[in-house]
């Protein structure tokens, strides 16, 4: 259905929102304003447009009283335009003969005086009938979805991400930046609260990824490159060299054993640094996949220097024991490269996962200046039977009169390092309270010391997580409720001499006291990863303003991104649990696979197009365009848009100076109509 | 006029980041100040020098433009193509006698609910203190002097040049004396 702007009939439609936007605005007001306005053939005030109801009046309306147009005033355009497109769409119009008015978010929420919210809405409401008048019919172009997936991280939540695209038979790429997947989990020994095994939870899991035929595991890779679009991006990612053909390695761990360096030396990145390890090494006994790694910066073979290109030199100084090892399986490669692969996917999944805050950043609580102050992470590593001491629970300082390692007898355990505090984090990191008991519980049972444990609240807010809390008071773990002021070796008393003395305010007993430790354990919070502001550039999204990634809405789209066919799942998106993650790793998963199922997506038809006539040939648009889509044609001397590259920003059109270029869906004149209405009030 | 004077601001704010971060004021409940209009763009590139000039001569007195982050446009680079634009906007609406505080552009992410309150109502409070723009009485005075002088012109009968008041390409909305310049 065609019209020309004199026999515009516009139906204008202003939502009550039950009393979100009724309560500071007078909609019967405003609608019987945008009654009095040209072209306006009906306006209604109504409880809840979205509601079938409202969408019914609406189709019923068209119909009945020949509307072309149709204007709602109501919430956010970004929550609900695809709603009353589509109930346009359904009373026999055209959907883009649909314009939105956003009076909630930007009126109704945001102001406190009933008049000056009232008028802002008649204004933002006669914006829109002026606007409307100048819109066309447009047609929804379709783009097909490739059904290939990209997942990136392969913690837990992108294990069961891939795991569930595979699982419906999708072909799936799982990119992880170190040499095993895993992510923290494959660090813990336990898991809260139910005190399962976390091995024995993740490691068939992990197998299953690197064993499945629908999954390509990239492990000790990154992403470099997006190109692309929603169903047809283009990605490179840069496959680091490990010296090792992974082909040909069986995971044998022959090589290892026959380095020239007989005892491991080097930090041990995946135990905390507690324990150590040789030049070729596996991270841990589990990881997937089984192969193994040289690290460049200590084997022997390679001189401690780079080439131009950044990659190490190889000396050929090393008897290269571990090659005679490894004999005619023939895995070692010294002159591996970096290998960029390409390939082309149609929704990504990212789930880069967190990283725990740094607590040197707070020095009174003494970490890397007490030996025996721990971070969480490496008390996980210390409990853990495949850890660096085999669960063994001993003090980094001290030893026993005899010479032999010492194990704690009281310790203290800290909360809320670095969370929840304006001077570092001031969120919660929302597991640190759940894990500092689970490490309170794994370390009586170790040592059967006295455990204290510092908190500000205890925050418990799971299924059988209060629970969990019971059980300790009931195990004889202490509770001290107060934010610890220091950590300090300075005795007072001659029980405090050689100790660790925790100064803390009980703030339930209402005085200072400082409690002595042979060991105190930092519960140090979650923040988004070192380099989530580069992973967010990469992928074209947005972070929060602590640094996690941003979900296109928090309740109703908490997995979905501001770009198309992007998703987000577990912590990188905000401090959670595992059963959390995995729940949202589902849902991230459920997200991409409709997208895949349904063979193609629908977008918005708000791209630009030149109007030859009027084009001088000027070039300025040309350069402008960050997708190359403008053309020139030299024999013509015009320029031309290539609509399928175009992405509807509207930047040429901005900038072109005989304003030839049309964007659909954001004309000049429809702006101008907007920017007249906006001020038509006094 | 009995209610006290309120600047009139309008706002282009690019879908991804600085709408959204509206949306989230919204959701947040922050309160601002409600004299101000905010249009949808895809894009800050999208911000046409024009719709800042005709928002101005129709009435406003002052237009913010929000615009994702250096390097965080959903389209690549669209706020840097704004920013060149806006140098020059600032410059011509300098020669025009438009103070500087009037004309604002602000990168605000989607998080950034609590900048869209602090800079509403930062410009509010600037505004105030500048008073009324008042560009459509100004437009009639200097279509008044312009008229003078081309009488005095004419008087001359040299019509030697007019490089005078007319400096001012005039956007759009145009009112009657244009036809007097051509
Ligand atoms: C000390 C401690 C104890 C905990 N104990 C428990 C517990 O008992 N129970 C429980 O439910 N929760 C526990 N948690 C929380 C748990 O760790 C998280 O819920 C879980 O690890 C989140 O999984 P994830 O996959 O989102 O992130 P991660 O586990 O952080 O995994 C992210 C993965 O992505 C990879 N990666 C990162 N960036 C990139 C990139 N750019 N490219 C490619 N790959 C990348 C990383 O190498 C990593 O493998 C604990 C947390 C801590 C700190
Ligand atoms: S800027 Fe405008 S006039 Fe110049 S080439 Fe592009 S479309 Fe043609
Ligand atoms: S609207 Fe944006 S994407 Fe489309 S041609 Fe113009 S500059 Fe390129
Ligand atoms: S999309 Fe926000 S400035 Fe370009």
């Amino acid at each position: 259905m065609q019209s020309t702007k004199e026999n515009t009939r516009i139906g204008f439609y202003v939502c009550h929102c039950g009393h979100n936007i009724a309560a500071m605005v007078d909609c019967a007001d405003v609608a019987k304003y945008v009654k009095g306005l040209p072209n306006v053939v009906l306006s209604r005030d109504y409880k809840y447009m979205c509601s079938d109801p409202g969408q019914e009046l609406i189709q019923k309306d068209i119909r009945e009283y020949n509307l072309n147009r149709v204007v709602v005033a109501s919430c956010s355009p970004l929550l609900h335009e695809h709603t009353f497109r589509s109930a346009t769409a359904a009373g026999g119009l055209n959907p883009y003969y649909f314009h939105m008015v956003n009076i909630r978010e930007h009126d109704s929420w945001v102001h406190t005086d009933r008049g000056e919210a009232t008028a802002k809405a008649k204004a933002l409401a006669h914006a829109a009938i002026d606007r409307v008048a100048f819109h066309k019919a447009l047609e929804t172009k379709t783009v097909k979805i490739n059904p290939d997936a990209l997942v990136v991280g392969g913690g837990i939540a992108g294990i069961h991400a891939a795991m569930t695209l595979a699982n419906a038979g999708k072909k799936v790429y799982l990119v992880e930046r170190e040499p095993s997947i895993g992510g923290h989990m494959a660090k813990f020994d336990k898991t809260f609260p139910t005190l399962d095994c976390a091995a024995c939870i993740l490691t068939p899991k992990m197998s299953e990824v690197g064993a499945h035929p629908n999954i390509t595991l990239w492990s000790y890779s990154e992403v470099a490159q997006v190109d692309g679009y929603v169903g047809n991006y283009k990605v490179r990612v840069k496959r680091k060299p490990r010296y090792i053909s992974e082909e040909r390695c069986i995971g044998c761990m022959d090589c290892i054993s026959q380095c020239v360096f007989k005892e491991p030396k080097f930090e041990d990145e995946f135990n905390e640094g507690l324990g150590k390890r040789k030049p070729v090494y596996i991270p841990f006994p589990q990881a997937t996949p089984q192969i193994v790694v040289i690290d460049p910066n200590v084997c022997l073979n390679f001189k401690r220097a780079k080439g131009p290109d950044g990659t190490p030199i190889v000396s050929d100084k090393c008897k290269k024991t571990c090659v005679e090892a490894c004999g005619d399986k023939n895995a070692i490669d010294f002159t591996q490269k970096e290998e960029i692969k390409e390939i082309e996917v149609g929704t990504i999944i990212v789930a880069t996962g967190f990283k725990t805050f740094d607590s040197k950043r707070i020095p009174g609580y003494g970490y890397g200046i007490y030996k025996n102050v721990y971070t969480a992470l490496e008390i996980e590593r210390l409990v853990n039977a495949s850890g660096p001491t085999g669960g063994e629970v001993i003090l980094r300082e001290g030893k026993n009169p005899d010479g032999s390692p010492k194990h704690p007898k009281s310790i203290g355990i800290i909360h809320c390092v670095g969370s929840r505090d304006k001077k570092t984090n001031i969120w919660c990191s929302r597991v640190c309270c759940m894990y500092s008991m689970k490490l309170a519980h794994l370390l009586k049972e170790h040592t059967d010391a006295e455990v204290y444990n510092f908190y500000i609240d205890i925050r418990a807010p799971g299924k059988g997580y209060e629970e969990f809390y019971n059980k300790l008071l009931d195990e004889g773990v202490h509770f001290i409720r107060g934010r610890v002021g220091e950590v300090t070796d300075w005795a007072m008393t001659p029980e405090e001499e050689g100790k660790l003395v925790i100064r803390v305010e009980d703030t339930l007993a209402g005085y200072v006291r400082r409690i002595p430790v042979d060991m105190v354990v930092l519960s140090s919070g979650l923040e988004p990863q070192a380099d989530a502001q580069d992973v967010r550039r990469l992928f074209n999204m947005s972070c929060g303003t602590e640094g996690f990634f941003l979900e296109r809405h928090p309740k109703l789209a908490p997995v979905n991104t501001f770009t198309d066919g992007i998703f987000i799942a577990g912590a990188c998106q905000g401090p959670r649990d595992i059963p959390d993650t995995v729940a949202q790793a589902g849902a991230a998963a459920a997200e991409a696979l409709v997208l895949i199922d349904k063979g193609y997506v629908e977008q918005e038809p708000n791209t630009a197009f030149i109007l030859d006539e009027e084009c001088s040939g000027c070039k300025s648009c040309v350069p402008l365009c960050p997708y190359s889509a403008i053309l020139y044609d030299e024999t013509r001397k015009k320029a031309h848009i290539n609509e399928a590259l175009c992405k509807g920003c509207g930047t040429c059109v901005g900038a072109c100076p005989s304003g030839s270029i049309v964007q659909n869906l954001f004309e000049d004149e429809q702006i101008f109509s907007e920017i007249q209405g906006v001020l038509a009030y006094d | 006029m009995t209610k006290e004077w309120r600047p009139r601001i309008v706002a282009f704010f690019c879908n991804w980041c600085t709408y959204t971060a509206a949306d989230l004021a919204g959701v947040s409940r922050m309160k601002y100040a409600s004299n101000v209009r905010v249009i949808r763009l895809m894009c800050s590139g999208r911000v046409d020098p024009q719709f800042v000039l005709d928002a101005l001569t129709r009435g406003a007195d002052g237009v913010l433009i929000g615009g994702c982050h250096p390097g965080d446009c959903h389209y690549a680079e669209g706020n840097y193509k704004m920013l060149r634009r806006f140098q020059l906007l600032k410059r011509l609406l300098r020669d025009m006698g438009i103070e500087e505080e009037r004309v604002r552009l602000e990168w605000i992410s989607a998080a950034e609910g609590d900048k869209v309150k602090a800079v509403i109502n930062e410009m509010t409070e600037q505004l105030m203190k500048l008073g009324p723009l008042g560009l459509p009485q100004r437009f009639e005075e200097w279509d008044k002097e312009v008229t003078r002088l081309e009488e005095e012109i004419r008087g001359d009968a040299a019509g030697a040049g007019c490089a005078c008041a007319a400096k001012l390409q005039k956007p759009a909305a145009a009112s009657k004396s244009e036809v007097a310049h051509v």
